[in-house]
């Protein structure tokens, strides 16, 4: 049964405004021309590869369900309470096999000692084998050798991928051969090398070990994706409308609007960002917790917090756009070409609509590029501090906030940091490369 | 003139200069040849991409980052400079060549005052720790009044005129042997253009200094320079003394120049102009740089690229064509006026849009409330009419009002005070849709072709966007049929039209600003500039073209300019304005043959003539402050011929003629009367 | 000049008031001091006595805007939360927080703390930034200024998360140079805030100098650097006198948008390292939902960015002399 959350329609639609906004590129020619710009750069190609990458997971991580629970012919369909995504199909395995605790990445045994009756028949404490990582080997000296194997293979299966990628970024360079086509390629390569093995090790190991509860680490860094993601472009469309409108109009109508919109940001801005969001999460926490009512599943509640922490971020970080954009729109008013649209009498919407707006686009496509890294880095400091996502949610914040205590122990469970902030590392690079290369191909003064 | 070259203070051998561009590299100085003779001033003439400041920046290695110099020698006295290391090259600038720039408002340091900023050219060159007194000196010889106060000031507490006055006086600082002046005037108003011309020449006679002097001003030229060199497409196509080259300039190009100037002998007939554009520097070229433009091109002009031939002393020329001996002399009057019958006839035309004591002040605010503690007096009481079919020039130095009129004529601007009236409706009792009913009557077209056409639409909506607007044409297919029209009458071809501004060069986009105006079918364009960031062959065209428009479709033009020998061109009457308020009016022969105010007398013998020569009458100090202009007569403080009286109140106008009027005290109707 | 400060201090007024006025709405009337109570006691125990105990014992037992049980005028429009609770923060009178501490005790005794880590941590970075961006502008398009900017965009996107764990991982638990974490005052205080703040400096130095850079690089392409090199001045000279000063307009008013940053990773740095400053502070009342302690904190956030608005614009006119002389 089809689970619809409210983020993942947001996420679908968005999916499909950016459909919108392609096709109208495509018939206009100086975006299309500024979008070649950017990916006329090589870094911009790389990272959009990984970003198509991270975005791929996302979207497969936004279409849930309820399974259907077995039941015998003729009995009604009965579901799950449990809500999963299209993405745990292929990961299946990732998912259900779950050991104790903690163990290290590619581990047999786990991290703990345990009481275990050893094969003497007394009992003693040792470290014992995982439930599914390497529990088809015998012994721990097969281990090394099936490492490399299995290794091996996903190498093999890679170079043959990469081939068949290379082939046909082969034939689309003959086509447009302005465009860096080897960078993607190198980044293909690079994915799929690291990915190759991975799948190939995970069909038998934790790839990145397990947590505190067993759970697959490689599993939860793909399923944060998703978080990430949402609140990078969610927060964005939220402070979109607000920040082009109120820039636009106090830019444009000056006067008392501008006045009391300056007004409005300075108040705004004048709380740190980290307070308001803060505060405003919590007084969420409290609505949800005094109406339980209103949410069927807890996937419901989770997704409903994640909403709501997009728009709190999204109202909170309007600020810079607005500030940026009224004081472009300030210049752009006294243009000419604005005067002479006025000694034609042309109405004032239709101003903003046709001489305002798209000559401050360039600003928008900068502004949503790079704040989308900046809103994936504060999510992990906000679940740090617990006014982020709801622990239940998997995202790197709730990673890292469960993860960190562990730091002291002795030896130390270092696996789910690293692989959460190497997650992120790549997520928000790729983001910020991608932003220097809308920059450099939009911003007008950057052209000679 | 007599010296050869063991005279050169500076000497320049093929020098070759490239700026790597998106599309290549451009080579912006391709071959330069010339020498700088002690103590003469040398013109480098050229129009904008000529590749002249490349050259000026080549000398001094001071390129910018994408440019490189690939080739040739500059040899300052006994110095290779191209050779030398970056150090040694250090101890040159500023030193025996120092360089003073356009635009005087960037070129000074906003957080330095000007006097550290002198002071530094002397502590690095001289030694001199103390150079305090050596500052003031200098101040004052570049005429900076009160140079113990200035010497404290900053940069943007200075106007215009002193901020170059104080770059001359770092220049001149460790006494150079070559000033470099790259368009030194281009950015002041005429006035002050006038000041600071005066200054070079006196500084260049007491010093002996010699000056290249980077202009695209043949007026300046001739006013300042010895020898002039005329560079066009990254080459020097003619070098000839001052009297040689205005008498008969060889070069086709430069015959060209002279006659696109637009000036009163040419009233009747069309300006000449050079048809094409500069070509490309990235290409390569076969034959010619000009072949493509020139009338006189032959089959080996195309295949076989001209040397610089001798002709005569000291006068060299790139041109096949003066192999066969120079070209004869210049004819200087044109021909003579067909319409003079309508120029004297002004008064016969109805009135078709008028301002009566206009006012357009603008209130200062200050503080937390926003208070109101002053107001910019833009326009004070400002009368005049534009008649159906004719030109009315509204002439003044920046900052007097101008462009403010204009656009309150539009109501672009709401008048503070008095009347504006358009075929006989008051426009200020105007509002919502009469007010946009009435916007059909009347255009603008602006200076800047660049901020003037927005690059995000094409040109078809650019061009349609009035007319929809406006309600113009009464369906879509009409409205098509109009613009292929109206692109046809400003000379653009029809595929213009599913293209974007940038596509276009600036006089391009200067046709397309007339042809947007003239959709809505106006009888009355305010041109605010329209030529004035074009080159002068560039100019001719838009020229021609308003004029032609004029003759054809009867439009009535305000035209707003800063320029006396465009109006002497196009204009039928003239209102000359000073500080917020017109000083004189009258047709353009009584006003600018006859001047009888001091300021539009001033003002017009301070623009640098091609022809002749006329008196200077110097203009002290430089345009005060609208928000506090000066009691009386705003123009006492500077005028020659102030009286007392002149501080008392400001003088009515009187009225002279039928069709002049001016204002001020010389011409009191006692006075009037006596004379006539 | 005097002027001008009680200006900006007059402008600030009215800014209070309104942050005053979100955090009044925010905190009472999205949610009623009800819900607080419930949730404060916990799902289970709630009973309408203890709701309303709970509520008469911190005051919040008024009604929200107007007090129509009160006799006089006075009482009526000032016995309420919004007086009581909001109005009040103006007089720095922050009442007491959950667990019946006085908050503006509190915040006295952390502030030093706080600041101990945050000064140095501002003017260290500045200077660091500064020197690596002009660095790389002098020595634009070189291996150095390449490679500088590489590292700044991959130290951008590492989380600030990553530097306090890492750092602490390294210098305290590998190579036991510092302490975990702790705070004494005095000059104590040393070897518990190096760490703090070279962590401070280090996640900073990726955005910074990469901004910095780029005005730096602006400014060397103005006309009067050309004219000062047309003077014939030495490069050193040419950067220091006219590159650094006019730079340095651009970069006052770019700190001013860090000052809320510094405020955020002092948040971190504070609770990791134990600090006990206002940051820790208030990471201790979110987590405690302890809605007193945040609202005050959320009013000294505001008076503290508009000081440092105010301090920007003073330095401003020290730098600038367009804006000092008009």
């Amino acid at each position: 049964m089809p689970v619809i959350l409210a983020t993942d329609v947001l996420v679908w639609l968005l999916v499909l405004a950016a459909a919108g906004y392609g096709l109208y590129c495509r018939r206009q020619p100086h975006l299309a021309a500024a979008w070649q710009r950017v990916f006329r750069s090589p870094a911009a190609m790389a990272s959009s590869v990984a970003l198509v990458f991270f975005l791929g997971v996302a979207l497969l991580d936004s279409l849930h369900y309820r399974p259907a629970l077995d039941t015998r012919p003729g009995e009604q369909k009965a579901y799950g309470t449990e809500v999963r995504s299209v993405l745990d199909l292929p990961l299946a395995d990732l998912r259900g096999n779950t050991e104790k605790t903690y163990s290290a990445p590619l581990a047999m045994v786990s991290y703990a000692k345990e009481q275990v009756e050893l094969p003497n028949g007394k009992m003693g404490r040792e470290f014992p084998r995982l439930r599914f990582g390497g529990s088809h080997l015998k012994d721990a000296s097969e281990w090394a050798g099936d490492v490399t194997r299995r290794v091996l293979a996903g190498f093999a299966a890679s170079v043959l991928l990469f081939i068949m990628a290379a082939l046909v970024i082969r034939r689309l360079g003959k086509r447009r051969p302005e465009i860096p086509w080897n960078a993607a390629l190198a980044a293909v390569g690079g994915l799929l090398f690291v990915t190759g093995p991975a799948v190939a090790l995970s069909l038998c190991y934790h790839v990145l070990g397990t947590d505190k509860v067993g759970q697959d680490v490689l599993y939860l860094a793909l399923k944060s994706v998703r978080t990430s993601v949402v609140i990078g472009t969610l927060t964005t469309i939220v402070l979109l409308p607000v920040g082009i409108a109120l820039g636009i109009m106090a830019g444009y109508f000056r006067g008392w609007v501008d006045d009391v919109i300056q007004y409005v940001y300075t108040t705004l801005n004048s709380i740190p960002g980290v307070l308001l969001i803060a505060a405003s999460v919590l007084m969420v926490q409290v609505y949800v917790d005094t109406h339980p009512d209103l949410f069927q599943t807890a996937a419901q509640r989770a997704d409903f917090r994640l909403l709501m922490l997009c728009i709190i971020m999204g109202l909170t970080s309007w600020t810079g756009l607005t500030r940026v954009l009224r004081g472009e729109t300030l210049k752009l008013s006294q243009l000419e070409y604005v005067q002479a649209a006025h000694a034609f009498g042309v109405r004032q919407p239709r101003i903003l609509a046709r001489h305002i707006l798209p000559n401050v686009a360039h600003i928008v496509i900068i502004t949503l590029a790079l704040d989308f890294s900046g809103f994936v880095l504060a999510e992990a400091v906000l679940s740090y501090i617990g006014v982020g996502v709801d622990p239940s949610t998997n995202s790197f914040g709730t990673i890292i906030n469960a993860a960190r205590l562990e730091m002291s122990r002795e030896p130390v469970v270092w696996w789910t940091l690293a692989t959460a902030f190497t997650f992120m590392f790549v997520l928000v690079l790729a983001a910020n490369l991608f932003a220097d290369a809308a920059r450099d191909g939009f911003d007008p003064r950057v052209r000679v | 003139m007599s010296g050869g070259s063991g005279d050169a203070v500076l000497a320049v051998a093929e020098l070759r200069t490239r700026l790597d561009a998106p599309g290549g590299a451009v080579r912006a100085v391709d071959g330069v040849d010339f020498e700088l003779r002690r103590g003469e001033c040398f013109a480098l003439v050229g129009e904008s991409g000529s590749g002249k400041s490349m050259t000026a920046l080549s000398i001094l290695r001071l390129l910018p980052e994408a440019g490189r110099i690939t080739g040739g020698r500059v040899r300052l006295g006994e110095q290779e400079l191209l050779g030398l290391p970056e150090l040694a090259m250090r101890a040159v600038r500023g030193r025996r060549v120092a360089m003073i720039f356009q635009e005087p408002a960037t070129a000074l340091n906003p957080v330095l005052t000007v006097g550290r900023q002198i002071a530094e050219v002397i502590e690095r060159h001289t030694g001199n720790r103390n150079p305090g007194k050596k500052v003031l000196e200098l101040l004052n010889a570049v005429g900076v009044p009160d140079p113990a106060r200035r010497c404290g000031e900053y940069p943007f507490q200075l106007s215009g005129g002193l901020k170059q006055r104080v770059m001359i006086a770092a220049a001149l600082a460790a006494e150079p042997e070559v000033l470099i002046a790259d368009e030194p005037t281009t950015a002041l108003d005429v006035t002050i253009q006038a000041q600071i011309l005066d200054l070079l020449a006196r500084l260049q006679a007491e010093r002996s200094m010699a000056i290249l002097l980077i202009t695209h001003d043949l007026g300046i030229v001739a006013r300042m320079a010895q020898r002039v060199a005329v560079m066009y497409a990254g080459e020097i196509v003619e070098v000839a003394a001052r009297d040689d080259f205005f008498a008969a300039p060889q070069h086709p190009y430069a015959q060209k120049l002279f006659e696109a100037l637009p000036s009163p002998q040419k009233r009747g007939a069309e300006l000449s102009v050079i048809a094409g554009q500069v070509p490309s520097l990235a290409a390569n070229f076969t034959g010619c740089r000009f072949a493509e433009r020139c009338e006189s091109a032959w089959d080996r002009c195309r295949t076989e690229a001209p040397r610089l031939i001798p002709l005569g002393a000291a006068r060299l020329v790139r041109c096949h064509l003066r192999e066969r001996g120079p070209a004869a002399a210049r004819h200087a009057v044109a021909i003579a006026g067909t319409e003079e019958v309508t120029y004297v006839a002004v008064e016969s035309e109805p009135v078709l849009a008028e301002a009566v004591e206009l006012k357009v002040h603008f209130p200062i605010r200050e503080g937390l409330f926003k208070r109101v503690v002053g107001q910019v007096r833009a326009v004070d009481g400002v009368s005049l009419t534009v008649r159906t079919g004719r030109t009315l020039a509204l002439v003044g130095e920046s900052g007097c009002g101008k462009t403010t009129v204009g656009k309150a004529l539009l109501r672009l601007l709401q008048p503070t005070g008095g009347r504006v009236a358009f075929a006989g409706r008051d426009l200020a009792s105007l509002s919502g849709a009469e007010l946009r009913a009435s916007r059909r009557g009347m255009q603008i077209i602006f200076q800047d072709p660049y901020a003037s056409l927005n690059p995000r639409m094409r040109v078809a909506e650019i061009l349609g966007e009035g007319m929809q607007s406006l309600d113009v044409g009464a369906s879509d297919q009409e409205r098509s049929r109009r613009i292929a029209t109206l692109l046809a009458q400003v000379g653009l071809p029809a595929e213009a039209l599913q293209r974007y501004p940038h596509e276009f060069s600036g006089g391009q986009r200067q046709r397309i600003a007339i042809a947007r105006a003239l959709a809505v079918e106006p009888r009355l364009i305010v041109c605010d500039e329209p030529t004035s960031a074009l080159d002068v062959s560039v100019q001719a065209q838009i020229l021609n073209l308003l004029k032609e428009l004029q003759r054809r479709l009867g439009i009535a033009y305000l035209f707003i300019t800063h320029n006396l020998s465009i109006v002497e061109y196009l204009a039928h009457e003239v209102a000359v304005m000073y500080l917020g308020r017109i000083v004189e009016r009258g047709t353009a022969a009584e006003v600018l043959e006859n001047p009888r105010h001091p300021y539009t007398a001033a003002l017009l013998s301070a623009v640098p003539m091609v022809e002749g020569k006329r008196d200077i009458i110097r203009l002290q100090g430089e345009l005060p402050s609208p928000v506090h202009p000066p009691a009386g007569c705003h123009f006492h403080p500077r005028c020659p011929e102030a009286m007392p009286e002149c501080r008392l109140a400001y003088p009515e106008p009187v009225r002279l003629s039928r069709t002049r009027t001016v204002s001020c005290l010389l011409y009191r109707a006692s006075k009037v009367a006596s004379s006539s | 000049m005097f002027a001008y400060i009680v200006r900006r201090l007059l402008y600030a007024i009215p800014i209070l008031v309104g942050v005053n006025l979100l955090t009044f709405a925010l905190f009472f009337v999205v949610n009623t001091p009800d819900d607080m109570a419930r949730m404060q006691l916990g799902a289970k125990r709630v009973t309408p006595e203890a709701i309303e105990k709970w509520k008469a014992e911190r005051g919040y037992d008024l009604p929200l805007v107007w007090n129509s049980n009160e006799k006089f005028f006075l009482d009526k429009a000032t016995k309420t939360i919004f007086v009581q609770k909001s109005a009040k923060l103006f007089l720095f009178d922050f009442g007491y927080s959950e667990d019946k501490r006085d908050i503006a005790g509190e915040i006295t005794t952390r502030m030093w703390p706080s600041l101990a880590l945050q000064v140095p941590v501002f003017f260290i970075g500045l200077a660091v930034c500064i020197t690596f961006a002009l660095l790389m502008a002098v020595f634009r398009a070189s291996y150095l200024d390449v490679w500088g900017v590489v590292l700044c965009v991959a130290m951008m996107a590492i989380s600030m998360l990553f530097y306090i764990i890492g750092g602490q991982y390294l210098f305290s638990k590998v190579l036991h140079l510092v302490p975990i974490s702790g705070y004494q005052g005095g000059g104590d205080a040393f070897k518990f805030l190096i760490l703090p703040v070279a962590i401070g400096v280090i996640a900073g130095i990726g955005g910074a100098s990469r901004l910095y850079r780029t005005l730096f690089l602006e400014e060397m392409a103005k006309d009067f650097v050309r004219t000062a090199r047309a003077k014939g001045l030495s490069e050193r000279v040419v950067l220091f006198r006219h590159v650094l000063r006019n730079a340095l307009i651009p970069i006052l008013t770019g700190v001013v948008v860090a000052i809320p940053f510094l405020f955020l990773g002092s948040l971190l740095q504070e609770s990791f390292f134990g600090i006990p400053g206002l940051g820790s502070y208030t990471i201790e009342a979110i987590q405690a939902q302890d809605f007193a302690v945040l609202r005050a904190m959320v009013f000294i956030g505001a008076v503290l960015y508009i000081l440092a608005l105010i301090a920007t614009d003073i330095s401003y006119t020290v730098a600038d002399p367009r804006v000092r002389l008009q």
